[in-house]
């Protein structure tokens, strides 16, 4: 990681030297209770704040409070930051940061010999070592010899320095998370004023706190200052992104912001049915601050009433939106298949985490692609599209808007955990580019005769059926779950006339246009290709960018439409000797390949419930791409 | 489009017709197919002829259903309707009622639709007090699947699954609503157009869920199940029809009265032997739900003694003019300005 050390100066305190590097992967771990999520949180701030680019990767338990010091207790934020574009949090920290001994044990494993460990050796007492399984600590014994360990007692120091606020012992010790970030901002010559008015404002109704906390963080960024401890400080330069304006963005805000957006472009009111579940309840939270924008959230006695209440709504001439995870789109399933009945627009918001059943609630999984694609009775065709990254929500759900208000129809969304929660720089796009997305509703009759108004005449190239709502004065109409006459809409029992509207919806999917596959193979001489899709596209770019530095070809391509694919597919997956397909799951998407264009690609999976780490995909494609080439 | 106050809050921002309407304008083309001799044509034909008393738009009417038979009422109306999936019928027209406040949205629901699959939606519907008309036909037996007891069946019922007599204690949909503090509460008998007709008009000129249950003869699969609230010389003994400020009286001459009993419950009487002045007089207003329970429970699983009429009519705030509220509040004290909200607080440039 390191590209050379520079002997110069630190800007402030002892002289000690500077060394530059190109990326840096910073994991803070402690209990559930020791706020790191909110700590690596304010880091990826400071580093977005510099300029850098970012990816970062929360992971904590689904219990709130599991047992105070367990290890099933143990959540962390990792944080990637660097100054060029990078793809992905990182394989594996270069600093960990254990604030217990259940942090440290959980985490230890992952950091690589020589990497730096940063430990709060206040909680490192027998009661805590017992239980977690050390039978003597680790910090007095050779067992961390591998790693450069600083060992700070980042409770006492924060204590100490908040001796004279008043705030009782148990109070004061809480804030020394902020003193653990405080302590890497130094390292890092991260800008601080951004998490001192961050925490005033958090804080604004307990100005005590706020001080403390305030007071707690800049004693961190002192003791490194001050103590001889840390004989070396980081830079990581702002990276060269594309110009313009930069924010950093989860995905779940990215997602909600998109359906504002929609709102805005579509000019309809929106209507949000849900219910809380993990990991989409942000989606709920942060739409239900944004009600000036003609926002409705809606939360539902359950899942059912949750997109009932959002096609009901969609039938009124409202853009109906549900958000959800996998347990959750099992229950909306009758509903989903109602929207294909009466072609109705739907946006269903899938944020995929780990199954069956309750599965991995806070874990990241690809494993509801099938379910999208096929989870309901009878022939039930509905798009798919699923964004990329954090960034790229905001731009999918724009996408599935337009295809559900075109074509009449429920789309699936399929985010995953890691995308949710996930956070990168987001280039904050020009309002003005947004695409147009009004809707016209039928005002007329339409029948042949023009007399009457059929609910099921379509128009003949989208084959999207005509939309009245009611108010509509002459163009009342009854539509339901109930087979439909093709034109008139009313109830057909009639064999012939069955066959045709299976087919008519399955075409009118079918025939949605989506952009052609793009292939990045820089040197066009790749017989391979990695084919991903989802949140996958960050270890898997980061995966072909190692292979090709090793001297190997390999073409990647990603997916976002996964129904209807892009019309070039077949042609893309035939001209490579072997496409390889990773995916957190058995092998959807490969079933669904090969079921459809009889191509055999090589599946890889791992349901680990964490995202793919790119070493291991890079060993992975090596190995075939060599295989290849030698063939 | 044009609103006019018709005095009537449940039909507050609803448009009005600009001319007077007829039953038959309200009739559909569909030929309609209940089997001959269901109760349900003749709540289609009340409904029918109730309509235009309100004279609203009728493209601004909609009427909303479930799974059953009686379900199919959506198609049979002359107005927007969706026919929709088994039990959620109250979920979708929350949604609906939510985001259109110049519809009047009426739902259509059976015993097992409404109280068996979709119990979840409908106490939840009436807790928070949608702006909805819920009609809920119960005939006390699954009609459409041809012949299974439903939630509402009596105890020891014999049907096609139960051929050794029905286990389940049934519900009392009247208790079960204002269990769930519905607002409007209501029963009639699809036999007695002119009861059935006064509850409907009720139930629309309220602000808020109403829920109107309505005994309904499935003459194929429970036939009957009504009939001792419909013979002559036994109905008289069994029917207590309630009217807003009178003392509830019954019978031929009017010779029982309803009574209070201990612990707040109440008990039938002869008024010979109460004496008039010890006869309850109905209060539909009362805020606490506990009278109308009481009134709920004298009607047991065999009939015995069946209120009709309106049972609680009270104003509380209803969800969905609450939710555009906040949304208009929002729109009048927050700008919505989507460049601003992208954009956030944090941003930084990157210059070329």
């Amino acid at each position: 990681m390191s590209t050379g050390v520079d002997g110069g100066a630190a800007a402030t305190g002892t002289p000690r030297s500077v060394t530059k590097l190109d990326r840096v992967v910073i994991r803070f771990a402690g209990d559930s209770g020791d706020g790191m999520q909110l700590t690596g949180d304010r880091f990826t701030s400071e580093a977005a704040a510099f300029g850098n680019d970012l990816s970062t990767m929360p992971n904590f338990p689904a219990e709130i409070r599991a047992p105070q010091g367990t290890i099933p207790g143990v959540s962390s934020f990792q944080v990637h930051f660097a100054d060029y574009d990078i793809l992905t949090p990182g394989d594996r920290p270069d600093v960990l940061v254990a604030m217990n001994p259940a942090a440290l044990k959980a985490n230890i494993a992952d950091l690589p010999a020589g990497g730096t460990l940063i430990v709060n050796t206040d909680e490192f007492v027998k009661r805590n070592l017992t239980k977690v399984g050390y039978a003597a600590s680790p910090l007095e014994d050779d067992s961390l010899a591998a790693y450069q360990v600083h060992q700070v007692a980042m409770a006492t120091i924060t204590q100490n320095a908040l001796a004279d606020t008043g705030l009782g012992k148990k109070d004061a010790e809480r804030c020394k998370n902020m003193f653990a970030l405080g302590l890497l901002s130094w390292m890092y010559h991260r800008p601080t004023e951004g998490t001192e008015r961050f925490l005033r404002e958090k804080f604004a109704k307990k100005p005590d706190i706020a001080e403390a906390n305030v007071l707690a963080f800049r004693a961190g960024f002192y003791y490194g200052e001050t103590t001889e401890a840390f004989a070396v400080t980081y830079e990581v330069a702002p990276a060269k992104l594309a110009p313009g304006t930069y924010r950093q963005i989860t995905g779940n805000t990215a997602l909600a912001y998109g359906i504002v957006a929609a709102a805005q472009q579509s000019k309809l009111p929106v209507l949000l049915g849900t219910y809380p579940i993990t990991p989409a309840s942000d989606i709920l939270h942060e739409l239900s601050k944004h009600k000036q924008f003609g926002i409705t959230t809606f939360q539902a006695e359950d899942e059912i009433a949750g997109i009932c209440a959002a096609l009901g709504a969609s039938y009124g001439g409202a853009l109906g939106v549900t958000s959800t995870s996998g347990p959750g789109v099992a229950l909306k399933s009758e509903t989903i298949g109602l929207g294909v009945m009466t072609e109705l627009p739907l946006i269903v918001i899938d944020v995929q985490r780990g199954g069956p059943s309750t599965g991995l609630p806070t874990k990241t999984e690809q494993a509801d692609l099938l379910q999208a694609m096929y989870g309901r009775n009878g022939e039930s065709p509905v798009p798919i599209v699923a964004p990329q990254s954090p960034a790229d929500c905001f731009k999918a759900a724009l996408e599935a808007t337009q295809i559900a208000l075109t074509y009449r129809t429920p789309v699936l969304l399929l985010s995953d955990g890691a995308v949710a929660n996930g956070s990168e720089p987001w280039l904050v796009p020009d309002v003005d580019d947004l695409p147009d997305l009004t809707v016209e509703f039928a005002t007329e009759p339409n029948s042949p005769d023009g007399t009457a108004f059929w609910p099921y005449l379509r128009d003949p190239e989208t084959l999207a059926r005509a939309w009245a709502v009611p108010g509509t004065a002459g163009l009342q109409h009854r539509i339901g779950g109930l087979e439909k006459a093709d034109g008139t809409g009313n109830i057909s029992y009639e064999p012939d006339n069955h066959d045709r509207m299976v087919r008519l919806r399955q075409a009118k999917i079918d025939g949605i246009p989506v952009p052609d596959l793009e292939v990045d193979d820089p040197t066009g001489k790749a017989r391979v290709l990695v084919l991903g899709w989802g949140s996958s596209y960050g270890p898997i770019g980061a995966a072909c960018r190692r292979v090709r530095k090793l001297g190997h070809s390999v073409a990647q391509a990603h997916l976002r439409n996964l129904n209807p694919f892009p019309a070039n597919l077949g042609a893309v997956l035939r001209s490579y000797d072997k496409v390889v397909v990773p995916e957190m799951n058995l092998g959807q998407l490969a079933l669904l390949l090969r079921g459809k264009y009889l191509v055999d690609v090589v599946s890889y999976t791992k349901v680990a419930g964490l995202p793919f780490k790119a070493e291991e995909l890079q060993n992975v494609l090596t190995d075939i791409v060599k295989g290849v080439d030698a063939a | 489009m044009t609103t006019i106050d018709l005095g009537l809050p449940g039909l507050a921002g609803v448009p009005t017709a600009d001319e007077p309407q007829k039953a038959k304008d309200y009739k559909s083309d569909q030929e309609v197919r209940w089997c001959p001799g269901c109760g349900d044509y003749v709540v289609l034909n009340a409904v029918q002829s109730f309509l235009p008393t309100l004279g609203l738009k009728r493209e601004n009417i909609v009427f909303i259903s479930g799974i059953g038979c009686s379900s199919r009422f959506p198609y049979y109306m002359n107005t927007y309707g969706m026919h929709s999936i088994h039990g959620r019928a109250p979920a979708i027209a929350t949604g609906l009622a939510t985001a259109r406040p110049d519809l009047s949205v009426w739902v259509v629901t059976g015993d097992g639709d409404a109280l068996s699959i979709g119990g979840n939606h409908l106490i939840h519907t009436l807790r928070r007090n949608v702006n909805l008309k819920i009609l809920l036909f119960n005939n006390r037996i699954y009609g459409l699947t041809k012949g299974q007891y439903s939630p509402t069946s009596e105890t020891g019922k014999v049907t096609k699954s139960t051929p050794m007599g029905s286990l389940d204690h049934p519900f009392n949909p009247i208790s079960l609503a204002l269990g769930a503090e519905a607002s409007f509460v209501g029963r009639a008998i699809d036999s007695d157009r002119a009861g059935l007709t006064e509850v409907l008009r009720q139930a629309a000129e309220h602000r808020g869920s109403a829920l109107v249950e309505i005994y309904q003869n499935c003459p194929i699969f429970n036939d009957g199940a009504f009939d001792v609230l419909k013979d002559a010389g036994e109905a008289e003994q069994r029917l207590i029809p309630l009217q807003h400020g009178k003392p509830i009286r019954f019978g031929a001459n009017g010779e029982y009265g309803v009574v209070r009993a201990g612990f707040g419950s109440l008990d039938v009487a002869k008024v010979s032997e109460v004496g008039e002045d010890a006869l309850v007089v109905h209060d539909a207003h009362a805020e606490d739900p506990s009278f109308a329970f009481a009134l709920s429970r004298l009607s047991t699983q065999d009939l015995s003694h069946t209120v009709t009429g309106v049972f609680r009519s009270v104003t509380r705030p209803t969800y969905d003019d609450a939710a555009r509220a906040q949304v208009d509040d929002a729109k009048a004290s927050r700008a919505a300005d989507l460049g601003s909200l992208l954009r956030g607080k944090d941003t930084w440039t990157v210059i070329a």
